[in-house]
């Protein structure tokens, strides 16, 4: 038998025959190119007028970014050095660097203060974002607001201690009484906190400020992108309980409270958002005497934040309505009351739902903060429009420094968005 | 009941703002400082440096008001203001006065109740083309693009001037200064229509200056100069005769040089009656009797403000036209000092 097999069959393979590697156009770039730029004509056609286009782009920035001059002070010599060719003239940002990033009143030597709020805005912001951190690192960013308050504004630091005392005492009132009472613990922490606040007002000193540690800055004198920042930041996280609070108030069953949160969310926006800065710099000035104006800051972050807070209610609204119902019966079936049911069960579904919504509305605010140059403060768009183009030195200059503006903003929402789909993946939990 | 406190209230308020414009000249001496309004920034007018300071031709009378007020030419709160929130910012009373090349028309003056206290910059509006379009008057632009900002007189002088002169444009409307530049450098535009002044500024930013040539043609008349409320005529007076002394003080050679020695007694009575070794011109404003030496010395007198911020010698290159001394055929004209 075995010789018959022998004979019967001219070769067999006796070894296996080794892997070839795949034929050259079904691997590696070739493959990749094929499948994906060159897959079929109306493709490989596109494909080339893609790369043309990219081509033109590129020989046209690159040689300008390239041959960039950083070291003139004005335009004319910039163009100078360049003697005709293309160029950027990147000096203006290299000379006014402190201008676009603090404004151009700001006292120089105390450029550290903002730096260091900066760095500490990082340390209190982390435990509010990362959930993995110590849970002790939120009494520091409790009491940041008001140490970064002092650090920026300066003068008596007096002031923000009585009202860091002021919130203190109210908590202490609401921790006390809120078990029992909501009404009592909240409407009696709000009266307890005036009291303080009238009191401590009244003992600070007059001109205690003229001497404090740290020099005091007035509202006026910041600008550049640390107000974008400020604004910023400031407006986001009091915008957002505000929000949560206003969409719980637009589902209440108290007529009251149903109402005042409809009208307010409907009339802010059905109301431009430079309409209300102008309201804030420009009418405001109208009904108040010239020497007790409210600050200029604080009415544009009132107003920033009452436009994106109502926004925000509308998109944790969507995150509520998205809820079954059987959540809110489960909910009080466990014999859960209100502030229970909420915050254990309801907000931590519909929250995780607004997430992305949440975002594009701090997204858009952040960049909406640019709008407070047409009443006259100078961000970082308002120092590049009035001061700096307006100057003998530099009239001239825009792509330099409207594209380091935009890279800034780039920088700071690229961010937030990479953030929110981070904490998205990080929520799911797979169902 | 609640409407009545309320308006209450906003009576108080007004009636607390009414009280405390009634002696503005009182109120920055009390202060200690001068809130002058100026713009945002335009180019040889007003314009903060790269340390912050801020310099031009306006930002000069804001300096010599508050040197002849309180003796100190850097005592200036500058209030920068837009084209939309001057005049409220100087009818609430949060500036003492504006230095925003402003121009004095019949309705600001007399229906937003403002006091225009005289002019410093004699202004027009003017045409810039660039020199291959072969034009050389503005009648013949017949058909041509016009980059022209929205909501200025300017918009209305153009519909004026090509009505009258029976020719047709095509407006192209643009919101600021900065942007009608690219506008019109990127060819969107034949013509860039603008106060003369500031058309000079723009071009002398280009990088071809050569290549774009401003049309004889001024079509406008743009007077402009600093302005306070009504109602407190006294603090007017002070910016009045404030600017007054600084064309009077070119007029009779007195400049920031020269003061020291000229104000050691001359023997022309009226430099003398001007810097206060004679006679009680101080006195009647409410100010020291050197109050004009002082605002002269703050940047020098008209002619070293001009020169040093918008004249033939800075990038702007204006020339004095009709912003020379009377006595050179100019309208730059100051009442006596007596």
């Amino acid at each position: 038998m075995s010789d018959s097999q022998n004979n019967s069959v001219a070769f067999v393979a006796t070894e296996v025959i080794p892997q070839s590697p795949p034929p050259a156009r079904e691997t590696g770039v070739v493959k990749w190119l094929r499948e994906n730029l060159f897959s079929s004509v109306t493709n490989g056609v596109l494909t080339v007028v893609a790369l043309y286009l990219i081509y033109l782009v590129l020989a046209a920035t690159l040689p300008w970014i390239f041959n960039g001059i950083w070291t003139t002070s004005s335009l004319s010599e910039c163009r100078e050095v360049l003697q005709g060719k293309t160029g950027a003239c990147f000096s203006v940002l290299t000379e006014r660097w402190h201008q676009l990033i603090y404004g151009f009143k700001y006292p120089a030597d105390a450029y550290w203060r903002p730096n260091l709020a900066f760095v500490l805005m990082l340390v209190a912001i982390a435990p509010v974002l990362f959930f993995d951190l110590p849970r002790k690192l939120l009494l520091f960013t409790a009491v940041y607001p008001f140490i970064a308050f002092w650090l920026i504004w300066g003068g008596t630091i007096l002031a923000p201690l009585v009202v860091f005392v002021g919130f203190v005492a109210a908590a202490v009132v609401f921790q006390k009484f809120g078990r029992s009472s909501f009404a009592v613990g909240f409407f009696g922490g709000i009266a307890v906190a005036l009291v303080v606040w009238t009191v401590g007002g009244a003992l600070i000193p007059d001109g205690a400020s003229d001497n404090a540690l740290l020099p005091a800055v007035p509202s006026r004198d910041l600008g550049g992108f640390m107000l974008n920042l400020m604004l910023g930041v400031t407006c986001v996280s009091l915008s957002i309980p505000l929000g949560i609070a206003l969409a719980l108030g637009r589902q209440s069953d108290m007529p009251l409270i149903k109402g005042i949160c409809v009208v307010f969310i409907e009339f802010i926006r059905g109301v431009p958002l430079i309409t209300l800065l102008f309201v804030a710099s420009v009418m405001l000035a109208y009904f108040f005497p010239p020497e007790s104006t409210v600050d200029l800051f604080l009415r544009v972050v009132i107003m920033i934040t009452m436009f994106s807070a109502a926004y925000i209610a509308e998109v944790i609204r969507g995150g509520l309505a998205a809820l079954p119902k059987g959540q809110y019966e489960a909910a009080d079936s466990l014999g859960l009351d209100y502030p229970q049911a909420m915050r254990l069960i309801i907000l931590p579904q519909a929250l995780k739902i607004s997430i992305p919504g949440i975002v594009n509305v701090a997204v858009g605010l952040f960049k909406d903060t640019t709008l407070v140059s047409v009443i006259s403060m100078f961000d970082l768009v308002g120092m590049i429009r009035g001061p700096i183009l307006a100057s003998t030195e530099w009239n001239g200059v825009y792509w330099e420094l409207f594209g380091f503006a935009a890279l800034l903003f780039f920088v700071v929402c690229y961010g937030i968005s990479q953030y929110s789909q981070w904490l998205e993946r990080k929520l799911h939990k797979g169902h | 009941m609640k409407k009545s406190v309320v308006f209450g209230a906003l009576t108080v308020a007004g009636l607390a703002a009414g009280a405390a414009a009634a002696g503005t000249l009182d109120d920055v001496k009390a202060r200690g400082k001068l809130n002058c309004g100026v713009t945002t920034g335009l180019v040889g007018f007003a314009a903060p440096d790269a340390n912050g300071e801020w310099g031009g031709f306006d930002v000069g009378i804001c300096r010599a008001v508050a040197a002849a007020v309180l003796g100190d030419p850097k005592a200036v709160e500058f209030v920068p203001t837009t084209g939309k929130t001057r005049f409220t910012a100087l009818a609430s009373g949060e500036i003492d006065m504006l230095a925003r090349n402003t121009t004095w028309t019949f309705s600001r003056d007399v229906d937003l109740k403002f006091t225009f206290v005289g002019v410093n910059y004699y202004d027009g509006q003017g045409f810039m083309v660039p020199k291959e379009l072969g034009v050389s008057s503005a009648k013949e632009l017949d058909g041509a693009t016009v980059c022209i900002q929205t909501g200025t007189t300017t918009e209305l002088n153009l519909a004026d001037f090509f009505r009258s002169n029976n020719i047709s444009y095509e407006p192209v409307p643009v919101e600021t200064n900065a942007e009608s530049q690219q506008q019109y450098l990127s060819g969107a535009c034949d013509v860039y229509t603008t106060d003369a002044s500031g058309l000079a500024a723009t071009r002398a930013t280009f990088e071809d200056p050569a290549a774009h040539i401003l049309l004889p043609e001024i079509i406008s008349k743009e007077p402009l100069g600093p302005l306070v409320r009504h109602g407190d005529d006294n603090w007017g007076d002070v910016v009045r005769w404030s600017l007054n002394a600084l064309i009077t003080a070119e007029e009779l050679g007195v400049t920031s040089a020269n003061i020291g020695e000229m104000a050691a007694g001359t023997n022309n009575p009226e430099v003398n009656r001007l810097l206060g070794t004679e006679g009680t011109l101080g006195e009647m404003l409410g100010l020291d009797a050197d109050w004009a030496k002082k605002a002269i010395m703050a940047g020098g007198n008209y002619a070293e403000l001009f020169e040093g911020n918008i004249g033939e010698s800075t990038p702007i290159g204006l020339a004095r036209g009709l912003n020379a001394q009377w006595t050179d055929g100019g309208l730059i004209y100051s009442p006596p000092f007596r």
